[in-house]
């Protein structure tokens, strides 16, 4: 039995945690070393690290604070902003990455993806996707930070990842990100109806309800949660109590 | 407790180093990374890390004139750890991205997840419990007080080792219908298809456990 895995998403902004409104609109609340491991702790079954302006100013991640993030938590650790290389993701693992995240660089250069699953596996690589919803089921995936349109289509874009080999999707909604609105459902859905590789939903985690809802409607192997964690809303432990009470399996 | 054990962890070039060598100081406090065949000699345990697709695994233990130091290594009866990747190659052989040879230290193959039940997603990411074959095996090894199908450990992987000695699957866990090895054992050599390094308090346990392997 695979367990629906819960995990905290840390925004990187400098040398702290921030927590961006539809990928905007930053506010810091944290020591990025501090929360992973309060999360750790907690029972988080991994931790997600996202420079999210590296990628915009062309800067490479801050390895000495991912190193000193990664330092006391033994659970996985998916890491992104700014992954442009081999180098970077060999960078990325030794700093205690498990594994990367990449977005902007892999809709610039798509072929990236070839190469950085035959070097680190699929399992190594995973698709980071920020969709905006531009019609009714339509969402167009954004670049740097959410800033930069690509004029693609997420579900054509994520089926071409998907053929480069990439074996996990970060997949946020650009329009829920900070409002604890709930997920957007139709989109999750739109991804997992065909990946076959787990999909992370992320954007929009208000009340539990939300959590078991893209679960259980939409499918997500697993969700990625900032706000209403980071805001002590609720925990990650009562999180988990409340949905293995509904009867979806997670780790306790 | 710590005691201080010599632990040679392996870079050959894509292991998951920073966590590894992280885990296993918690127990000891002689944990060298290390890319060279004399310190794998003097090591008094040995552990392969491992990210990483097979092919390229076994490039980088030859590019650095490894391959034939880690077989001696094995041969001395000292303990032995391979991890994800790091497991596999010590199979005979591996079947990602075409067929490749392998270690050879534990006869078997690395095959793909197959016949599994339908909307099954490969690779397997995530948190999956481990069966002990038989009672009290698991007595005296990495896996001792570790609960039988209680105790979650971290998966991710997409092809898993099948040793051809079934009494070498020292642990099996069931995804997608179908049940795999996810540890083995030859004698002191030990393989784990999961991360134990990021497999939170079970998976430091299991890190201990190897460490007082060393006699």
């Amino acid at each position: 039995m695979n367990n629906v895995r819960i995990i905290p998403r840390l925004d990187i902004k400098g040398p702290n945690v921030v927590k961006p409104v539809h990928t905007e609109a930053l506010r810091v609340v944290g020591n990025p070393a501090e929360m992973a491991e309060a999360y750790y702790k907690a029972g988080a079954d991994e931790i997600i690290y996202l420079d999210i302006v590296a990628s915009l100013y062309q800067r490479n991640l801050d390895f000495d604070l991912l190193k000193s993030v990664s330092e006391k938590i033994f659970v996985p650790l998916t890491v992104g902003g700014g992954i442009r290389s081999i180098h970077d993701i060999s960078n990325a693992l030794r700093a205690g990455a498990d594994k990367v995240a990449i977005n902007t660089y892999a809709v610039q250069h798509p072929e990236f993806l070839v190469e950085a699953v035959q070097t680190f596996g699929s399992q190594c690589i995973v698709l980071y996707v920020e969709a905006k919803r531009v019609a009714l089921g339509r969402w167009e995936p954004y670049t740097d930070g959410g800033r930069e349109r690509t004029g693609l289509d997420v579900v054509a874009w994520v089926k071409e990842a998907l053929s480069k080999g990439v074996g996990e999707i970060l997949l946020t909604s650009i329009d829920r990100d900070g409002t604890r609105l709930g997920f957007e459902l139709d989109l999750v859905q739109a991804i997992t109806s065909f990946s076959p590789v787990p999909v992370i939903a992320h954007g929009g985690a208000g009340s539990v309800d939300s959590v078991k809802e893209v679960i259980k409607n939409a499918k997500a192997d697993a969700v990625a949660i900032s706000s209403i964690f980071h805001y002590n809303e609720v925990s990650v432990k009562n999180l988990k109590v409340s949905l293995q009470r509904a009867d979806i399996s997670v780790r306790i | 407790m710590k005691i201080s054990p010599t632990i040679g962890i392996v870079d050959y070039g894509v292991g998951n180093l920073h966590s590894a060598v992280k885990a296993f100081k918690q127990f000891s406090d002689k944990v060298i990374v290390t890319e060279d065949a004399d310190d794998i000699r003097a090591a008094d345990a040995l552990v392969l890390p491992g990210v990483g697709a097979f092919p390229t695994g076994m490039q980088g233990l030859k590019i650095r004139g490894l391959v034939e130091p880690i077989r001696a290594f094995s041969k001395t009866g000292k303990p032995m750890l391979g991890i994800c990747l790091g497991a596999q190659i010590m199979l005979s052989k591996g079947y990602e991205f075409g067929m490749h040879e392998g270690l050879n230290l534990v006869e078997g193959e690395v095959v793909d997840f197959s016949a599994l039940a339908t909307g099954t997603k490969i690779p397997q990411i995530g948190w999956n419990s481990l069966a002990e074959p038989a009672q009290e095996v698991w007595q005296n090894t990495i896996l001792d007080s570790v609960a039988s199908n209680r105790d979650s450990v971290y998966f991710v992987h997409s092809f898993i080792f099948q040793p051809r000695q079934p009494d070498e699957a020292l642990a099996t866990t069931e995804y997608g219908g179908r049940e795999f090895c996810s540890v083995f054992k030859k004698n002191n050599i030990y393989g784990c298809q999961f991360h134990p390094e990021k497999s939170g308090a079970v998976g430091l346990k299991i890190i201990e456990n190897f460490i007082h392997l060393v006699s």
